[in-house]
């Protein structure tokens, strides 16, 4: 379903992911930006981050979602999508959160250049 | 309650503290550990540390927050006895630290090779183990690991990469025969050859052939092989023997109800040291997970300070993976001796496949899987409802 391409904008990069209807609650999906970016469904909510599981190489948008949360599918390390924050061991960083929009039935994801801990940006990505 | 007290400063140890503090635990919280080292994470000692991919602080478990748990640590000292029905705990330079209770997370440890040993013989479980062993596999050494269990077959996986010459040598006709049984156990077997490494199967270790420093391995079936580094990778033990007269029930280590409550009241045993039962299997089990290590504290800490507690239901299904030669090898469940193997998707010819364990009624018991962690994770928690 998802016909992902990039377009640069002025601001953050914006990538489509796809029809609102083919991305159902429950499930998510996997859509490259300058990194994969994982895109969830939790009950009607849509919330995007960073693919790549902060402690190694696990894709997150394969992992399991339990509420606002998604547990990484190798060491079950948890992140919260709405902060990119983990729960606890073995991930200790967090992982980057992206905003979501939707427009005429399509989801698109901003992607953000910043990793912020509580607020404070830490790193400049890309 | 005032003081609770935790011997094992690792995975394990370190869950506990945090579950105290996170069930509203206020009073004071001493651990004992014999390492010098604070807790650090073992799965990358056999895979990216010993590849000399990620750093000492890269594997260091406590993040800055730990500070808050107003913790004190005693670090670089053994606990020797567990004394007056678990008030007080004996440490080896003679001082006593009395306390209400005792959480017991002292881990396990490799079974050595009995006899003595030249140089250039490893086993691997600590930090320490890793760097010596990192230090000696240079481009080129040759390296003979006696036993193709996970832990063997993660050094043989990571040693060649490095570029290593690597043999493997089993005594069982196939690796990995009691965690996986022999389907499933030779499937992982063959990644080693498709790798480069050599899979002696059928024999084991007679002798070490070497006068100061290790030179080759004589084999019980009679062929030597040459070796400029060995490692012996024979399994793990309980670290209990210290417990021996304390009244704990002892047997393959520490026994424990689901909760990891021992025979004595405010002695509890969570991680690699307990022999816990087990709802999954309604009987004992020890298991060397790292989920277990990770997870079983919070129950136990719940159970010590009368707190509710519950946890996700897949949490019941034992699991561990496994990383060899970029393989992602995943195992939730157990695996009885009847159990039948049934490939759910892929090929295990070919590469990434899942493959279910079947009991004597045919009941899902177990899954299996390489490099496909989406449904794994999906037959994990299908596993914990089937119960
Ligand atoms: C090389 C290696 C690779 C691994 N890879 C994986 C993997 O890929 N997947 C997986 O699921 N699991 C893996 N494991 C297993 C996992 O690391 C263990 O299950 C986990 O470390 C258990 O934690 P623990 O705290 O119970 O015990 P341990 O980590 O063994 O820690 C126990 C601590 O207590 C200390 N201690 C012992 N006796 C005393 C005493 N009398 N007084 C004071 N301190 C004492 C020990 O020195 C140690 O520091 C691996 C283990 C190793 C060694
Ligand atoms: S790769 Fe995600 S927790 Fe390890």
């Amino acid at each position: 379903m998802h016909y992902s391409f990039l377009y640069e904008q002025q601001g953050p990069l914006m990538i489509l992911v796809g029809e609102l209807a083919g991305l159902p609650p429950g499930e998510s999906v996997r859509v490259q930006g300058e990194v994969a970016i994982a895109v969830f469904n939790v009950d009607g909510e849509l919330y995007a981050i960073d693919d790549t599981c902060s402690h190694q190489d696990a894709s997150l948008s394969d992992g399991w979602l339990e509420g606002c949360a998604v547990e990484c599918p190798l060491h079950a390390a948890c992140f919260d999508l709405r902060t990119g924050q983990p729960s606890g061991p073995p991930a200790k960083k967090p992982v980057r959160t992206h905003a979501v929009s939707i427009e005429d039935g399509l989801i698109y994801v901003h992607e953000s250049t910043r990793v912020t801990v509580g607020g404070a940006v830490v790193e400049e990505v890309g | 309650m005032e003081h609770i007290t935790v011997v094992g400063a690792s995975l394990a140890g370190l869950a506990t503290v945090r579950a105290l503090r996170a069930q509203e635990f206020e009073g004071r919280i001493t651990v004992i550990g014999d390492e010098q080292h604070e807790p650090y994470d073992r799965p990358p000692l056999s895979k990216e540390y010993l590849a000399g991919t990620v750093s000492e602080e890269d594997i260091g478990l406590t993040d800055s927050d730990d500070v808050e748990l107003g913790v004190e640590w005693v670090l670089g000292q053994a606990a020797s006895s567990l004394d007056n029905a678990g008030k007080a705990v004996v440490l080896e330079d003679g001082s006593r630290v009395g306390t209400d209770a005792v959480v017991l997370a002292t881990g396990a440890r490799a079974r050595q090779f009995p006899g003595g040993c030249p140089q250039g013989v490893h086993t691997l479980r600590t930090l320490d183990d890793a760097r010596a062993l990192r230090s000696e596999l240079v481009p080129g050494a040759r390296l003979v690991v006696i036993g193709a269990g996970f832990i063997g077959a993660e050094i043989a996986s990571t040693a060649a990469a490095l570029g290593c010459e690597v043999d493997v040598v089993e005594a069982a006709d196939v690796p990995l025969q009691r965690p996986l049984g022999a389907e499933m156990g030779a499937v992982c077997g063959r990644l080693h050859a498709r790798n480069g490494a050599r899979l002696h199967v059928g024999t084991g270790l007679a002798e070490l052939v070497g006068e100061t420093r290790v030179t080759a391995v004589r084999l019980t079936d009679g062929r030597e092989l040459p070796a400029d580094v060995v490692v012996v990778g024979i399994g793990a033990q309980p670290n209990t023997e210290w417990l021996a007269g304390s009244g704990l029930e002892i047997d393959d280590g520490v026994r424990t109800d689901e909760q990891g409550r021992t025979t004595i009241p405010e002695v509890l045993a969570v991680g690699d040291c307990a022999h816990s039962y087990r709802d999954y299997t309604a009987g004992w089990l020890r298991l060397e997970h790292w989920t277990n290590a990770l997870q079983q504290p919070a129950a136990a800490v719940a159970a010590l300070l009368g707190r509710e507690h519950s946890a996700p239901a897949h949490h019941s299904v034992p699991y561990f993976w496994s990383d060899q030669y970029g393989h992602k090898i995943q195992f939730a469940g157990h695996r009885s001796a009847d159990c039948t193997v049934q490939v759910e998707e892929g090929d295990p010819d070919s590469g990434d496949f899942l493959a279910l364990y079947l009991d004597a009624e045919e009941r899902p018991v177990g899954v299996l899987a390489i490099d496909r962690a989406r449904p794994f994770g999906q037959w994990r928690r299908k596993l914990a409802k089937s119960r």
